[in-house]
């Protein structure tokens, strides 16, 4: 049985760009701290930030280069995350809401789109807001019931 | 991004040999799968078991391929680990597909 990790804050830097992200993620989730949690709610984690992070570097960033803070605070029960960049802010400097519509024909159906629908089903409390020329997202990922 | 493909009659089966598909090579999937898609065959499953990571821009990537396959040929997926049926059924894409537990019997060991 996997224990509960140690309480206690993460912090990385990540470039931004896919590969840095998959690294980054591969060593969060190997790491020691993380490594510890059950392999559903670390699944979960690892989804949540991919999606998250990887609008930052097709959205925000678009193609320039940029960094991406990271922090997690590990406590009993939940993740606590928050994610800055300096990138271009949310369009209405809003969440999109990630509704998603599947049609009934094969040749409709969306290649995207599926990111803040993911987001949205998995974290709690998300918080975004725009501070000087940075974007603070910050959002819980609670141990499943 | 390395794909393994098995014909068997009618039936062409794609391993991915990989332990995900994510942003960084989301891409580079779709287009391997258009190459190993030119040989016939009315149905393709893509095997994933290895896979234990997918994100929305793979998923996206499944996706184009089943849109790839046309509306004659048909894409089905098995071996679903669990990080990857999560983000299929969150996203109602397992409604979309179908979804064998495993590759169909008989043909799993058949190479």
């Amino acid at each position: 049985m996997p224990s509960d990790p140690a309480s206690g804050v993460i912090r990385l830097v990540v470039p931004s760009n896919p590969l840095a992200v998959r690294d980054a993620l591969q060593g969060l989730f190997q790491g020691q701290t993380l490594r510890l949690l059950p392999d559903a709610e670390r699944g979960t984690a690892e989804i949540v930030l991919a999606e998250v992070l990887n609008n930052v570097v097709e959205h925000a960033y678009a193609s320039a280069s940029g960094e991406i803070e990271v922090t997690i605070r590990v406590e009993k029960g939940a993740l606590t995350c928050t994610i800055t960049d300096h990138g271009r802010h949310m369009p209405g400097n809003i969440l999109p809401d990630g509704r998603l519509a599947i049609p009934l024909a094969v040749a409709d159906l969306p290649e995207g789109g599926f990111g803040w629908h993911l987001i949205r089903a998995l974290a709690s409390d998300l918080d975004y807001r725009r501070v000087g020329d940075s974007n603070e997202l910050s959002f819980r990922l609670k141990n499943e019931q | 991004m390395q794909l393994l493909a098995e014909q068997h009659g009618d039936l062409l089966i794609v391993r991915v040999m990989e332990d995900r598909i994510d942003a960084a090579v989301a891409i580079q999937f779709k287009d391997r799968m258009r190459d190993v898609l030119q040989v016939p065959s009315a149905r393709v499953v893509l095997d994933l078991a290895q896979v234990a990571f997918l994100d929305s821009s793979g998923l996206g990537a499944v996706v184009a391929v089943m849109k790839l396959l046309g509306p004659t040929r048909k894409l089905e997926l098995a071996g679903l680990t669990p990080s990857v049926e999560k983000v299929f059924r969150l996203t109602r894409m397992d409604s979309v597909f179908t979804i064998h537990a495993t590759v169909p019997a008989g043909l799993r060991n058949a190479v």
